[in-house]
């Protein structure tokens, strides 16, 4: 062997050898002999913010009569209190409305336009930072803001619209339920918010009975959420009790009570010409289920979230504020 | 002994191991039905499903570390696996020994030389390894990390400065503009990166991987074919598995080892891996001038690697046909390179390198716009029980058919287009083969597969006992009633064969009794009554009335009908007495029928298929089981409160 090829055959092994050993380190550093693990628990959060603490004393409820959703708003806010009661300068407020349909306003299947102007202007008034108006309707989301002019009425009265993207989303334990485990809810907007207002329609619902202000925060959930249908009164019990919001607005001036939710025709509402402001959203849907002409009986979910403590369900033990 | 025949006799060996490990991969007492028999060994010993799997998973599962010892050994010793062990090698190389019996000796040679061609299964490599690996560059280029679009752009503009300035320096030039492309690449991805589809990874060497290929082909093909046990075994898409393999040997008498020089891509791994190889082939003549230009050691050559010139090193499977063919002894074994000079690896280009690997990574995107792995993902796709998330089950399944072939009913079914293109040849279990549906009992899918696509299960997991007792048992879909199909919900007639059958305990499927008026049989008026027998205005027969099932209902309604005992001569037999029960003459009476009609009950049903393995509605059962609520996915869960919701709902 002359000293050229013998340095090759040196230079060569050494390279085959490295080649070599490396395939069987990489194998052993890499070698895995347990089965692979089954789908991997998400993480997720133990709930969303409590926004019901720390409230100035004042009036649990005020019930507005009219047929101006921005007058009565105004009104029934007055009556408990004024709204920096709830908002204070430099505040971020969410407002969670029903926007569930894309279908014009005179349907009433979701928060009037009217009632989201005076809750923005309002809040904008007390010195709200920034207003956020959001929902994870049922059709398509951007087509939902713009027809049911709930998105125009925010954006001019100086809110801004958040639509439910994916990055919206957390996964959310509540502790001790039996549905809200590892479930997507739209917390983003909600996260580093002061103040929450719900904003929903007084409707008939064929499955729950009524979707009132706390079913309206089925709107914050995510995911596969019509699995739920197959225990309505369970989940909306659970949403009373994952989210405690500010204030809530029952708007019934126009019901629907046939037809619910989504309604479709004019003949399906009924004028109650009522509006409901309230910081106890049960009493506020026990209200409205008596303007819907439905006792407890027909909506197990009150009664459950009453025995929960998470709310009054005789209202007028708190004394509601009426503004005629 | 010639060291040919040594490896006559090794390929031989191989190849029957290959052919026993599939034979005796059946759960059964026959002698030689599976007992523990390392059945996926030479599954295991093929460095490109630990590769492959390696790149989609990040770990090395359990036998497949046997791949690795592989690799090693060629590095040092050459492509002896393809030579020597490959059992598709083995069945090429005697297909065309055989057809070149019949050239002569310059047609055989001609057969035998390199071809530029040779380069594609490298090509057929990139392709798929990138399609395996390509995830893997996420991190490299995700952006929402610290300074985010910053250093990508700062990278483009030092790219742009040096192009302008280095005008007559060549380096600053090609240097400028690979940190511009670099850069811009970076940017795109990293923008897209969130929420983009654009890197999706899969394993799709099971496609060409030949261990699998032949694996699957023995497996579903050849021995469902010849059936050496006498069972008959119900195989789907055969043509396509067969015609492959079919292909695969045709292609080798026409070309010897077509598949290994041109396409298969475990070939083109080792080759590559031969580079710098301790000993290698070649001509051993110390002085290079005893070669006499005969040339025949390129007449049996089966890499193609053109011995008698410069050597593809890269190409030689360790044949030594060469050697054997020289007259003057020459050819040999050695640590020296070969005198006539050595090509040690394929000359592949940069350009056909990047687009075999740009080409491999934009086909599962492609394939996945649909999104069958979230929304789009397919009911009647159910897979064998332990069988991990889709994801992460097509990220491990190498297509080798070792599950269909054990499962003890012939269930498991390799798929066509069931689960996609990217699917092919994947387990599903299709209830209406088989000799019955998935056994609840039985383990066996999971304890065979190589690479844990389908985990091993332990009894009591499978069946949610013992420790497992507060998981339950491993659901793979749920069984629904199909009403307008279902002979008691839509044609009045008694059944329930799938209750019956409904393994589980207590048992997924219940029933709820009802009196049902026979169809046509309710306008019946009374014409006489006898003390056990009553004469109605319409003659009539029906085969099973008098079988039990069937009553009489008279002015006391269906209720407090009379049970049906026989028809003579127009008189209907009832047990009973009928004018006790309010028959009279000129009343109106009715045939009613006591059905059961079953409901299957979600939360015990295991998906396992029996009920519409036997419901006597054939063609399509009235039954059925769909991947609903299946254990493996969160996302597919039925009921509310048992599963969570999926990240792309
Ligand atoms: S076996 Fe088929 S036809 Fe019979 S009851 Fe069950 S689903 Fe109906
Ligand atoms: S699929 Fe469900 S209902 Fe049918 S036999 Fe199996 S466990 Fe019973």
């Amino acid at each position: 062997m002359t000293d050229l090829n013998r340095r090759e055959f040196i230079h060569r092994s050494v390279k085959a050898g490295l080649v070599s050993a490396g395939a069987l380190g990489a194998g052993w550093w890499l070698h895995d002999t347990r089965p692979p693990a089954l789908e991997p628990l998400p993480q997720s959060l133990p709930g969303i913010p409590d926004f019901s603490g720390a409230l100035v004393e004042g009036p649990a409820m005020a019930i507005a009569k009219g047929t101006d959703r921005m007058d009565m708003a105004d009104r029934a806010l007055e009556a408990l209190g004024g709204i920096r009661r709830f908002v204070s300068p430099g505040h971020r407020v969410v407002i969670k409305v029903n926007a569930a349909f894309a279908s014009p306003p005179a349907i009433c299947a979701t928060s009037h336009p009217d009632l989201v102007t005076a809750v923005v202007t309002a809040c904008r008034a007390a010195g709200a930072s920034d207003v956020v108006v959001t929902d994870n309707p049922i059709n398509d989301p951007a087509s939902c803001f713009r027809l049911t002019g709930i998105g125009p009425a925010a954006e001019a009265a100086g809110g801004r619209v958040v639509l439910p993207t994916a990055d919206q989303f957390s996964r959310v334990t509540l502790s001790g339920a039996r549905l809200i485990r590892d479930w997507p809810v739209l917390i983003g907007p909600l996260a580093d918010a002061d103040c929450l207002i719900g904003l929903a329609p007084l409707k008939d619902h064929h499955r729950s009975g009524a979707s009132m202000t706390i079913k309206n925060w089925y709107g914050l959930l995510g995911g596969r959420r019509n699995v739920f249908h197959q225990d309505i009164h369970t989940i909306i019990t659970e949403l009373a009790a994952l989210v405690r919001p500010t204030l809530v607005i029952l708007d019934a001036v126009t019901a629907m009570i046939h037809n619910g939710p989504t309604g479709g025709s004019i003949s399906d509402l009924t004028r109650t010409n009522t509006l409901v402001a309230g910081v106890d959203q049960l009493a506020v849907d026990a209200m409205g289920a008596e303007l819907l002409g439905r006792d407890l009986s027909q909506l197990p979910h009150l009664r459950q979230s009453a025995d929960a403590g998470l709310g009054v369900l005789d209202y007028h033990t708190l004394n509601p504020v009426a503004v005629p | 002994m010639r060291l040919v025949t040594i490896r006559r006799i090794t390929q031989g060996f191989f190849l029957v191991l290959m052919i026993g490990s599939c034979l005796v991969n059946r759960v059964g007492d026959r002698w030689y039905e599976l007992r523990g028999w390392p059945v996926s060994w030479l599954l295991e010993l093929d460095p490109l499903v630990g590769l492959a799997t390696v790149l989609t998973t990040g770990s090395l599962y359990k036998g497949l570390l046997w791949g690795t010892l592989t690799l090693a050994l060629t590095a040092l010793l050459g492509r002896f696996f393809c030579g020597w062990l490959c059992p598709l090698g083995t069945l090429q190389q005697m297909v065309g020994a055989w057809t070149d019996k019949g050239r002569r000796p310059k047609a055989r040679a001609y057969g035998r030389q390199s071809h530029p061609g040779q380069k594609i299964k490298y090509l057929l490599l990139t392709a798929l390894l990138t399609m395996a690996g390509v995830e893997l560059v996420c991190p490299l280029v995700d952006l929402s990390g610290q300074g985010g679009w910053i250093p990508p752009v700062a990278v483009i503009l030092a790219g742009i400065v040096l192009i302008r300035t280095g005008q007559k320096t060549p380096w600053k030039r090609s240097t400028g503009w690979a940190m511009a492309v670099a850069g811009s690449l970076c940017l795109m991805l990293g923008n897209l990166l969130p929420g983009n589809r654009l890197l999706a990874a899969g394993l799709q060497t099971g496609i060409l991987d030949p261990i699998p290929l032949v694996y699957r082909s023995v497996s579903l093909v050849v021995l469902p074919l010849i059936s050496p046990d006498g069972t008959f075994v119900v195989v789907t898409g055969g043509l396509l598995t067969g015609g492959v393999f079919v292909l695969v040997l045709a292609l080798s008498a026409w070309r010897p080892r077509f598949y290994c020089r041109y396409v298969c891509p475990l070939g083109a791994l080792l080759g590559l891996t031969v580079r710098w190889s301790v000993w290698r082939m070649g001509r051993q003549d110390k002085n290079g001038d005893a070669c006499t230009g005969c040339g025949r050691c390129d007449h049996h050559c089966e890499g193609a690697c053109d011995p008698a010139n410069e050597i593809q090193w890269a190409e030689c499977v360790l044949c030594y046909n060469c050697r054997d063919d020289c007259p003057e002894r020459i050819m040999g074994y050695s640590t020296r390179p070969s005198t006539t000079g050595e090509n040690p690896g394929p000359d592949l280009s940069r350009r056909a390198v990047l687009t075999a690997g740009a080409t491999g990574a934009i086909l599962l995107p492609l394939a996945r716009l649909g999104d069958p792995l979230g929304v789009g993902w397919r009911p009647d796709l159910v897979r064998p029980p332990g069988s991990l998330t889709e994801e992460a089950f097509l990220n491990r399944c190498i297509k080798c058919g070792l599950c269909m072939r054990v499962c003890p009913t012939n269930v498991i079914q390799p798929t066509v287009l069931e689960a996609g293109i990217e699917g092919l040849w994947t387990p599903r279990l299709d209830f209406r083969l088989g000799s019955s549906g998935c056994q609840h009992n039985c383990i066996a899918c999971g304890s065979v597969c190589p690479t844990a696509a389908i985990r091993p299960l332990a009894l009591e997991e499978r069946m949610g006992t013992a420790s497992f007792a507060d998981k339950g048992p491993v659901r793979i879909g749920t069984a629904f009633m199909d009403r307008g199909r279902c002979l008691p919900w839509a044609m009045g007639i008694p059944c329930i064969v799938c209750q019956e059958n409904c393994p589980v305990s207590p048992k997924a499927i219940t029933t709820r009794t009802i009196m049902e008026t026979v169809a046509g049989l309710d306008r019946l008026i009374v014409q006489q009554v006898s003390s056990r027998a009553v004469h109605l205005n319409l003659p009539f027969t029906r085969s099973p009335l008098a079988g039990g099932d069937y009553f009489l209902a008279g002015p006391a309604g269906p209720q407090n009908a009379l049970r049906i005992t026989g028809l003579q001569a127009g008189w209907i037999q009832v047990a009973g007495d009928p004018a006790g029960a309010g028959f009279r003459q000129q009343t109106p009476a009715a045939v009613v029928v006591r059905l059961q009609q079953p409901y299957v009950d979600p939360l015990h049903c295991i998906g396992c298929g029996v009920c519409q393995h036997e419901c006597p509605v054939r063609g399509r059962a009235a039954i059925r089981v769909t991947s609903e609520n299946e254990t493996r996915s969160r996302a597919h869960a039925l009921l509310a409160g048992t599963g969570l919701p999926h990240s792309k709902d």
